[in-house]
């Protein structure tokens, strides 16, 4: 769609004519005002008015330098209405636009660092973690797009998971944390309370938490191993280890997405939980993507 | 008529003043009224949600504006940072528009999607739980106070004499959409949805 697009031509000819209108009409005014009048004192005389008793005006004119300025702003008006869109739909012959300037801005850009991002691109992930500058780039990167969420030492938050160890929800393979970057993820742990009741969900918790090597009362951990064997473990696997395929996590060691105190595990199983990482591919492209999983492996090297 | 005959007469004189003052509005705005790329949606937009002017009025409540913009200008520096540059049809549903002056904080024109609700979520109740560096101030009231939307179908309305294309089904459904929910679920909402109707980086 065209910038000059009116819903009515007479809206082209109405912005030209104020245009240009406004121009003459400051070239008469300049014109009008020095012109010599009949009955006017001569140049070097006082006008004959008084004010305040004794303030009097000498009838000079401007100075030259500023009656030369205005008529250089006129000019330059005029040459830069010819120049640059100034004239309803005329588009100046220098057809700018700021899209067309910011197009140019994108192009210079693009064939001064696209280059440097495809000769990334061709490397193996594996490879480039190793190179000090390619992972120095990445962390650059990161810290623009990344940061927000997993922090800027990418050790993550409560519900953001931590980057810099090797503990992965869906897996730490080179590809796969690309793919994460660039198709996003979607946690799905559902709400239970409903399912478990109040005391249903007391006994998973106490079993989730002897499973991860901690005490719990023996008796609700009993019965609540008869439950994660029920509801649980299409997703958490039997032995509670998780399945990186869905991104369900691994409930035997002491890493925990969003905290392992018996409050916070009883909280993801009677409320559930949606973890998401947004989808970067439009916003970020496959070459910074590429970039950005390296530095991530290698943090996780 | 004489420079005296002006400099004499004020009413006169302002008469003129106005007149000349006027000539810059009438030929820089008024066309802007009749002008297709500021009049008319871009392809995809569609109005807020009944929960989502909710938020947005939260949003203006809480004075958002005044720290961050709704306006993505048209640079590299802006567009590697936020997504693509805002176009003024993504804005004719805004009654009135959130562009914003000034920017302490982001800008968020195109914040929708960028975060997970999550993420919004702990966000507003304390900025720095994950963002160490922010100087945000907290909202953790949105979380505990529940919206009954007993003014959300006069709002919609109030946006349909604007020349918002809401249905009668949007107006009779408003309050339903709306009670029951937080502010903060409002306001995640509201923010969720902005500039999502360009998805594209440029």
């Amino acid at each position: 769609m065209s910038d000059f697009e009116f819903s009515s031509e007479f809206w082209n000819w109405w912005v030209i004519g104020l245009t240009l209108g406004n121009i003459l009409a400051c070239w008469w005014l300049i014109a009008w005002t020095s012109k010599k009048r009949a009955g006017e004192s001569a140049v070097g005389e006082t006008t004959g008015h008084s004010w305040d008793e004794s303030l009097q005006e000498y009838n000079n004119p401007l100075p030259r330098w500023w009656l030369w300025l205005f008529h250089i702003t006129l000019v330059f008006s005029l040459i830069y209405i010819v120049l640059y869109p100034g004239l309803g739909k005329f588009t100046g012959v220098w057809d700018w636009t700021q899209e067309s300037q910011y197009d140019q801005e994108i192009k210079d850009a693009q064939e001064r660092f696209d280059p440097i991002f495809a000769a990334y691109a061709q490397r193996p992930i594996p490879e480039l973690a190793q190179d000090a500058q390619a992972v120095k780039a990445g962390q650059r990167l990161y810290l623009n797009y990344c940061a927000t969420c997993h922090g800027s030492d990418a050790h993550g938050g409560p519900g953001f998971p931590n980057l810099s160890d090797n503990v992965w929800l869906y897996g730490g393979e080179p590809d796969t944390i690309k793919t994460s970057i660039l198709d996003g993820r979607q946690g799905m742990m559902p709400a239970w309370q409903d399912a478990l009741g109040d005391a249903g969900v007391d006994e998973v918790t106490a079993y989730v938490i002897s499973i991860s090597g901690r005490e719990a009362d023996p008796v609700k951990a009993e019965a609540g191993k008869a439950r994660f064997d029920m509801m649980c473990v299409a997703c958490h696997a039997a032995d509670g280890t998780g399945n990186p395929a869905l991104g369900a996590p691994n409930l035997t060691d002491a890493d925990w997405l969003y905290g392992g105190s018996p409050g916070v595990i009883r909280h993801s199983i009677a409320k559930g939980r949606n973890g998401q990482m947004p989808s970067h591919r439009e916003f970020l492209g496959e070459d910074k993507a590429h970039l950005l999983a390296a530095y991530l492996y290698s943090l996780s090297q | 008529m004489s420079h005296e005959v002006v400099e004499k007469n004020v009413g006169l004189l302002a008469l003129l003043v106005v007149l000349v003052i006027t000539i810059g509005g009438l030929a820089e705005i008024v066309p802007l009224f009749f002008l297709k790329s500021t009049t008319e949606p871009v392809a995809g937009l569609s109005p807020y949600t009944a929960l989502q002017l909710e938020g947005r009025d939260i949003y203006i409540r809480e004075g958002c504006y005044v720290c961050h913009s709704q306006m993505i200008r048209p640079f590299r520096a802006e567009t590697e940072r936020y997504g693509h540059y805002s176009v003024a049809g993504e804005f004719v549903y805004d009654h009135p528009f959130q562009w914003g002056s000034k920017r302490t904080g982001p800008d968020l024109a195109r914040v929708g999607g960028r975060y997970s609700d999550d993420w919004h979520r702990v966000h507003l109740l304390n900025p720095r739980d994950v963002v160490p560096e922010s100087n945000m101030p907290g909202f953790p009231w949105l979380e505990t106070t529940v919206l009954d939307g007993e003014l959300s179908a006069k709002k919609l309305e109030t946006m349909r004499t604007l020349g918002v294309p809401y249905t009668d089904a949007d107006i009779a459904g408003a309050k339903a959409a709306v009670a029951g929910n937080t502010e903060m679920d409002a306001l995640i909402a509201y923010l969720q949805n902005l500039g999502t109707a360009i998805k594209t980086r440029r």
